[in-house]
């Protein structure tokens, strides 16, 4: 596994998402109030892009009419058939066990990243910035 | 297939109210008087015309060609000839039709009443099921209170077509109080007629109204799941009764595919629709509406995948089989075996009290 370098943290601010291609792959990267997220950009229903879903949230209830509402459990819905899938770990709302999407390890790391393992994908990389990383 | 060594349960027959006049003295003074005055002819439903060939079997007819009353016909043709352990009777007289909540209250009462005293009373294998003016749901409750302490009373009744779907808050008071006395809801085929029995309009014609008694099943099932009343009555069963069987995994796949996509209309239901049907849901096995091939009801029942799903049914006096095909061919044994024996026990489980 090695890390990917999707963005300087500038250019990824809070609400903002994009796709970076790591090893043939699309990946989808979030960023969550502050918080980085990413999942394969594919829906394993049928292939739609993940990207381009809602960033919503995933109501419970503890009975019939009460809506529970946590702000703190994002999930993407798909764009093609409104699948949720929590953002955090990439497992769909409605059977977690059995659908899920590949979810990926995000890292904020400063400093000469342009070293060692990490690659630089799809854009150039200062030595002196704080950027978002990608496991893959 | 010998259902004859097993004890089979019955778990769908119809009792057959000969006439109102029989069940005059078990209604309320005010009643009976008024069934007098008023010259009330009785509550005979259209979902079963007396000639059609769907009511009653030709053999089991009586000598008028009418629908056999009384406990002696039936034991004749099926408790003694499939040594049964127990029979349900479901009795389909037209209480659910009534508009009036009070007359409704008076005549589910009668009914029960009547019930007990010619069918319960008459042989010790006979169980019923609870007719309840689901017309005001309190009352309802009330009257699963007061025969629930008759532990020959096995199930609450209500009819597949009432006035709004069966999942609606309205209508919980009455899957409360049979959670409670650990009763199961049994859902049978027929309609109070407030609305077309089918989506589209009034048919024409009788069959039309009776193959459409499987979409009013699938609006229901639909209902339950949504509204959420096995999530707010975990221990609920609902028994579907006469709905024909074969509808009821393509309608739950369709049912599953389209919560994915909006669960969050519905978070109370928080696994798939399929899942809680089959935790929930059993149906009776007469009828199975499947072509006559065993290979194809094989496969309707892996479908189920789960061999709890079915009940065993005589469907008495109704015609849906000839001589001694109770049981739709292209079951094993052992399903045959769970189906008319373990199934019916798990489901209704004042069954238990009295098995030996």
């Amino acid at each position: 596994m090695a890390y990917h370098v999707v963005a300087a943290i500038e250019d990824m601010p809070p609400g903002s998402r994009r796709v970076i291609e790591v090893n043939g792959r699309a990946v989808a990267v979030f960023n969550v109030e502050g918080e980085f997220y990413a999942l394969l950009n594919r829906c394993p229903h049928q292939g739609a892009d993940l990207c381009n879903g809602l960033l919503t949230v995933a109501v419970t209830s503890t009975e019939p009419g009460i809506y529970d509402f946590d702000p703190s459990r994002n999930v993407i819905r798909c764009p093609w058939h409104a699948w949720e899938f929590d953002v955090r770990t990439g497992k769909s709302w409605c059977e977690p066990n059995r659908v899920k999407v590949r979810s990926f390890k995000t890292e904020v790391r400063s400093g000469k990243l342009i070293e060692g393992p990490y690659v630089a994908e799809t854009f150039p990389v200062k030595t002196d910035g704080t950027y978002v990383l990608v496991e893959a | 297939m010998n259902l004859q060594n097993l004890g089979a349960i019955d778990c769908d027959m119809h009792p057959v109210v000969p006439e109102l006049k029989a069940l005059v003295p078990h209604l309320p003074a005010n009643w009976r008087e008024a069934v007098e005055s008023r010259g009330i002819p009785g509550f005979e439903s259209n979902a079963y015309p007396q000639r059609a060939p769907i009511t009653a079997r030709p053999d089991w007819r009586d000598d008028a060609g009418a629908p056999p009353a009384g406990i002696d016909r039936y034991r004749k043709a099926v408790m003694d000839r499939w040594q049964l352990g127990h029979a349900i009777g479901n009795c389909i007289y037209g209480v659910h039709m009534v508009l009036s909540e009070d007359m409704a209250v008076a005549l589910a009462t009668a009914v029960n009443d009547w019930m007990a005293a010619e069918w319960l009373d008459a042989d010790p294998r006979m169980r019923a099921s609870i007719i309840v003016p689901w017309q005001n749901p309190e009352r309802a409750a009330d009257e699963i209170d007061r025969c629930a302490a008759d532990r020959r009373f096995v199930q609450v009744l209500m009819p597949v077509m009432a006035e709004a779907p069966l999942g609606r808050r309205h209508y919980w008071p009455i899957y409360k109080a049979a959670e409670r006395h650990g009763l199961p809801i049994g859902i049978h085929a027929g309609s109070a007629y407030r609305f077309p029995v089918t989506p589209v309009g009034w048919p024409s014609y009788y069959v039309e109204d009776y193959a459409a008694q499987s979409l009013g099943f699938q609006g229901q099932l639909g209902s339950l799941i949504c509204e959420g009343v096995f999530s707010k009555f975990p221990n609920l069963k609902v028994v579907m009764i006469e709905s024909g069987v074969s509808w009821f995994t393509p309608f739950l796949w369709r049912l599953t595919k389209f919560w994915r996509g909006t669960r969050s209309e519905v978070p109370w239901v928080d696994r798939p629709p399929l899942e809680i049907a089959r935790d929930h849901i059993r149906l009776t096995a007469q009828p199975l509406d499947a072509p006559d091939d065993v290979e194809t009801v094989g496969r309707i029942i892996d479908q189920f995948q789960s061999d709890e799903m079915l009940l065993f049914a005589s469907d008495y006096p109704h015609w849906q089989f000839d001589n001694d095909e109770v049981v739709p061919a292209g079951l094993s044994a052992i399903s045959i075996e769970k189906m008319a024996v373990q199934n019916p026990l798990a489901t209704y489980p004042r069954l238990r009290e009295t098995r030996l």
